[in-house]
């Protein structure tokens, strides 16, 4: 059952009375409903203390390589048994009196996300060994929990225990790296932007409570729309948004992306640029659309009226324009992927500006699509580092001659970013940019968002071209040095890649289930 | 004619097997290359026999794709198509037959080529606006990689001013198409359904978004001022490349205007109709101009292209049905004559002498050197011109025919271009075949012994005499691939009926007549 359109049935001014903070009878806890919702985090953390048992008892002495592939082959094991609980589960509705709510959105999202884990995973198998493996796959198992559960919270505080749970397990991925100055710093940067942002939705969530006197999505859309806007109201907004925005690593607060990206291990870098935004989207639309959307304003047309919407396309517009512009300029591909991804973020906040509209399907597409490529990318960049070194594009020299396969999976990966149809990139962004011409055509900023987005997608060609020219026409070095990839590596990038030819020229297997 | 979808799906499997089949021996790539695009030629052919003509497209295939979107998989064939289709048969076979001599990864070559050309066959066969735009963009990245890996002159900076300025013209249409598909109640993007809607947008919008459609598609076309990336494309890339680019790619961008642009936003249509004729016209002359003063041939051939495509643009500017099936017939003759001229002075004269600067070539006296060369320049130079006895003439007479109808200055400016084209043609073939023009002396007249020759002559001409006793002779697949085109010529430009039995037709439909209006041709 979609709740959103649910939620914004009610909206139009059907009065029910308040129920008070607690949301629920004490006859409704339903724990065994509760309990087989959470299977597959349930999974998940089963599985992460089950990886770090096995280590401390019988790997001590083990090679560092081989506790890698014990810990990556455990985690990928609880990781499809999560996936098939979640697939098990369905769409059944809200759980536990609507602390959590598993919908059309919340079952994809949640499915999806375990899928780019398992690309993660898979990756990290083939990237250089960290010092501690099984920790490694621990804390991205509990990261993947706070990710499936920040997708399916419709309560305040749920969403803010996930989003930490989430965020705190990245920020030590980020820095895991301890012989590199790099990682120390971008774990450093990660985590004091962060915090801040964290704080920042805290006090927003807070101020909403005190407005709404409930922390139920549902039932604050209901005080919403009956109290309509007010300046608490208003500082709420902007702190939720700066929040959002620093989640999604749009433009002005997108400055941690760059460090980060280039600092973290590339599977940790993967894990940030896919499954966290993502998971940073949904539990941002859910906030903002079903929970907000009473003070959503217009950008339909050009009249400006009050509301998160507006300020919403402006940081779209900056993200777009900030991202494409400085990627031209990069030389180390970490940091060029890193500003494209800013440069999705603008049109990733164009799809969330259009759930209203258009429901979740088209930037659902998007951001999973998006992050199945940029996994892939960032688990290239993880091979091809595994030697040692910040990969620079000039790194890339004679790739079709030393691993062709590589680098037809780079090809695939590239392309999609750059919107190259039939891959599925392109349809994602399609799909965005028909939904927001929607809104009203080319009268209102959302139209003007879109048409600003196709037009800078040019400018991006140009930098996704020259990582692929350099891979297929720039000559190898004179001495390259052989590339060794491990096959469960290789196989999980040429799986990411027939994923992504697939969805591309069958969208409907995404864009169908909304 | 329900075989005609294989095409695409033929080329692509070709593009998949030529890369396997490279990783064994480059021959084994060639053959598969050649096997692939002349079985979907002849798949064409077949269906050519068997077509009757009608107003309206045959659909060949109809799926459901995306039904969120109202988006179709959906193939049809009218008579335009089934020109452009043999068209692309053509000058695919021929390209491969000149891309023969290939030898540094010719698996990957072969893939890219066969994926281009299985993307533009997609363009043709297109009935939904949504998949021709896939197809339609699809084409753009192995067009880069073609000219970047193999190609010559400036090839990484011309193949990606190729690709750049390719993908913002797509960038324009996706904008106009999009903003069409959303104002008219985002239902379906079907070519006719997007009509009946657009017909109903206020006339301000249609004159915006047909500008938007209409000149995203032109840059293509390769239309005065978004010309500047063919010349500098097509001298950059290998000979096979840019007979396909000249060939066939640049009629991606004509054949969008004509079956997107202009069918959906009439209104537009009108309102635009005076700037497009005088910028296909600046486009006639200015181009042949510049390439009167050229010293690379290959560049005189890519500005050719672009003064060759300035008819196309008028023909569909005028918007009558004369015009219209001369712009087609045109974009046929000119992919013919295109792909001959690049052949020559590709194939035959660049990868024998390293040179095309014709102050170098005009020493050389090739037609002695190389007389089917020069034998098949003259008659592609003749065709260029638009000699009677070649398909280029009944196109160009059709086209400034048409252009008198709607207005006789443009025909009378348009026609100026004819004798701009012989000029440029002339010089060309006089230069890099005929030796020393003016003189009447030919250099290599003393061939039989040196030491009869004046010493200070000997001097000067001793590198050109070494570089000229090295040129190999014309292999099997140059001669195959010059007699397929120059028959294609010849069998048009004394039958044009042929083609034009197919097209006039298809310009009967409801879709273009409410555009191209005007006296029966």
């Amino acid at each position: 059952m979609n709740s959103i359109p649910m939620v914004l049935g009610v909206l139009h001014g059907v009065s029910s009375p308040l129920t008070g903070a607690l949301p629920l009878a004490a006859a409704e806890l339903d724990y065994a409903g509760l309990a087989r919702a959470l299977r597959p985090e349930t999974a998940l953390v089963a599985g992460a203390l089950a990886i770090l048992g096995v280590d401390i008892s019988f790997l001590r002495r083990a090679k560092a390589a081989l506790r890698l592939r014990a810990a990556v082959a455990a985690a990928s094991i609880a990781v499809v048994a999560a996936l098939a609980f979640c697939l098990r589960t369905g769409s059944s509705g809200e759980v536990f009196g609507g602390v959590l709510v598993l919908d059309s959105l919340g079952t994809a999202a949640r499915a999806a996300l375990l899928c780019l884990t398992l690309v993660v995973l898979g990756v990290s198998a083939g990237a250089a060994v960290p010092r501690r493996p099984a920790e490694y796959c621990a804390i991205i198992l509990f990261a993947t929990a706070g990710f499936t559960l920040m997708a399916a919270a419709q309560q305040l505080l749920l969403a803010f225990l996930a989003l930490e749970l989430a965020s705190l397990s990245l920020y030590v991925l980020a820095g895991f790296d301890l012989s590199s100055p790099k990682s120390a710093e971008a774990a450093m940067k990660y985590f004091l932007l962060g915090a801040i942002s964290s704080a920042f939705l805290l006090f927003g969530f807070s101020l909403i409570y005190g407005l709404s006197g409930t922390i139920d999505l549902t039932q604050i859309a209901i005080v919403l729309a009956r109290q309509g806007p007010s300046p608490l109201l208003t500082v709420a907004l902007v702190m939720v948004l700066v929040a959002f925005g620093f989640k999604a690593a749009a433009a002005p607060f997108h400055l941690w992306a760059p460090d980060v990206y280039e600092g973290a291990p590339a599977p940790s870098a993967a894990l940030i640029a896919s499954g966290s935004k993502l998971a940073g989207i949904v539990l941002f639309t859910r906030l903002l659309w079903p929970g907000l959307g009473a003070v959503a304003g217009e950008v339909s047309s050009a009249r400006s009226g009050a509301g998160w919407l507006p300020v919403l396309a402006i940081l779209s517009g900056a993200s777009l324009l900030l991202g494409n512009l400085a990627a031209l300029a990069q030389t180390s591909l970490r940091r060029l992927l890193a500003y494209s991804a800013i440069a999705h973020a603008g049109a990733l906040l164009l799809g969330v500006i259009v759930v209203g509209s258009s429901g979740p399907g088209p930037v659902f597409y998007y951001a999973a699509t998006y992050g199945l490529a940029t996994a892939g990318a960032f688990g290239i960049v993880g091979v091809l580092e595994r030697t040692g070194g910040s990969l620079q594009i000039a790194g890339l020299a004679g790739l079709s001659r030393r691993s062709p396969l590589l680098a037809g999976c780079l090809l695939i990966f590239i392309l999609s970013l750059a919107g190259v149809p039939p891959l599925a990139g392109f349809f994602g962004k399609f799909a965005v940019f028909a939904a927001a011409l929607k809104l009203g055509g080319v009268a209102g900023p959302a139209g003007w968002l879109a048409v600003a987005a196709i037009l800078l997608s040019t400018v991006a060609l140009y930098y996704y071209l020259i990582v692929v020219k350099q891979a297929f026409v720039a000559p190898a070095p004179a001495n390259p040095a052989p590339i060794a990839v491990s096959p469960v590596a290789l196989a999980t990038l040429v799986a990411a890649a027939l994923a992504v030819i697939i969805l591309g020229i069958f969208p409907s297997l995404l864009l169908g289930l909304f | 004619m329900r075989l005609l979808p294989w095409t695409i799906y033929l080329s692509l499997a070709g593009a998949m097997l030529s890369l396997a089949a490279g990783r064994r021996s480059a021959a084994a790539a060639r053959w598969v290359a050649l096997g692939t695009a002349a079985a979907a030629w002849g798949l064409v052919l077949a269906a050519a026999t068997g077509f009757s003509p009608s107003a309206l497209p045959q659909t060949l295939v109809d799926l459901e794709w995306i039904p969120s979107m109202g988006g179709r998989y959906h193939l049809a064939a009218d008579g335009i198509s089934m020109t452009l289709l043999v068209l692309t048969g053509l000058a695919a076979t021929a390209g491969i037959l000149f891309s023969w001599n290939i030898g540094e990864r010719t698996g990957e070559f072969f893939a890219f080529y066969l994926t281009l050309i299985a993307g533009v066959y997609g363009v043709f066969l297109s009935a939904d606006a949504l998949l021709f735009f896939v197809f339609y963009e699809l084409a753009i990245v192995p067009k880069y990689f073609l000219i970047a890996i193999w190609g010559s002159t400036n090839r990484e900076y011309g193949a990606m001013k190729l690709a750049l300025y390719s993908f913002a013209g797509s960038a324009l249409v996706l904008a106009g198409l999009l903003w069409a598909y959303a104002t008219g109640g985002a239902h379906s993007f079907a070519l006719a359904d997007l009509a009946s809607a657009a017909a109903r947008f206020p006339a301000g919008q249609q004159v915006a978004m047909f500008a938007l459609v209409f000149f995203g598609f032109a840059v293509l076309a390769g239309l005065f001022p978004f010309h500047t990336w063919a010349p500098t494309g097509h001298v950059a890339a290998p000979t096979g490349a840019s007979m396909l680019l000249a060939g066939v790619v640049m009629k991606l961008g004509a054949y969008g205007c004509l079956r997107v642009a202009m069918p959906l936003f009439p209104a537009g249509l009108a309102f635009w109709q005076p700037a497009i004729a005088w910028l296909a016209i600046i486009g006639i002359l200015y181009a042949g101009l510049v390439a009167l003063v050229q010293d690379d041939c290959k560049f005189v051939i890519g500005y050719s292209s672009v003064s060759h495509m300035g008819f196309v643009m008028l023909g569909l500017a005028a918007a009558n049905p004369r015009a219209v099936a001369g712009a087609v017939l045109q974009m046929f003759s000119h992919g013919v004559i295109a792909g001959l001229l690049f052949a020559v002075v590709g194939r035959m004269v660049y990868d024998r002498t390293h040179t095309r600067r014709l102050e170098d070539l005009r020493l050389l006296a090739l037609y002695r050197l190389l007389p089917f060369a020069a034998t098949v320049f003259v008659i592609a130079g003749l065709a260029s011109m638009g000699f009677p006895g070649f398909s280029g003439f009944p196109a160009e007479l059709s086209i400034l025919m048409g252009a008198w109808q709607a207005s006789p200055l443009w025909a009378a400016a348009a026609a100026l271009g004819v004798l701009i084209a012989a000029a440029f043609t002339l010089r060309v073939v006089q230069l890099t075949f005929f030796g020393k023009s003016g003189d009447g002396e030919s250099p290599a007249r003393s061939g039989t012994s040196e030491a009869s020759a004046d010493a200070a002559w000997l001097l000067r001409d001793r590198e050109t005499q070494a570089r000229s006793a090295a040129l190999s002779p014309i292999t099997w697949p140059e001669r195959a691939g010059a007699i397929l085109l120059i028959s294609a010529a010849v069998v048009i430009g004394l039958k044009p009926d042929l083609l034009l039995n197919w097209i006039v037709p298809s310009l009967q439909s409801p879709l273009f007549r409410a555009v191209i209006k005007g006296g029966a041709p």
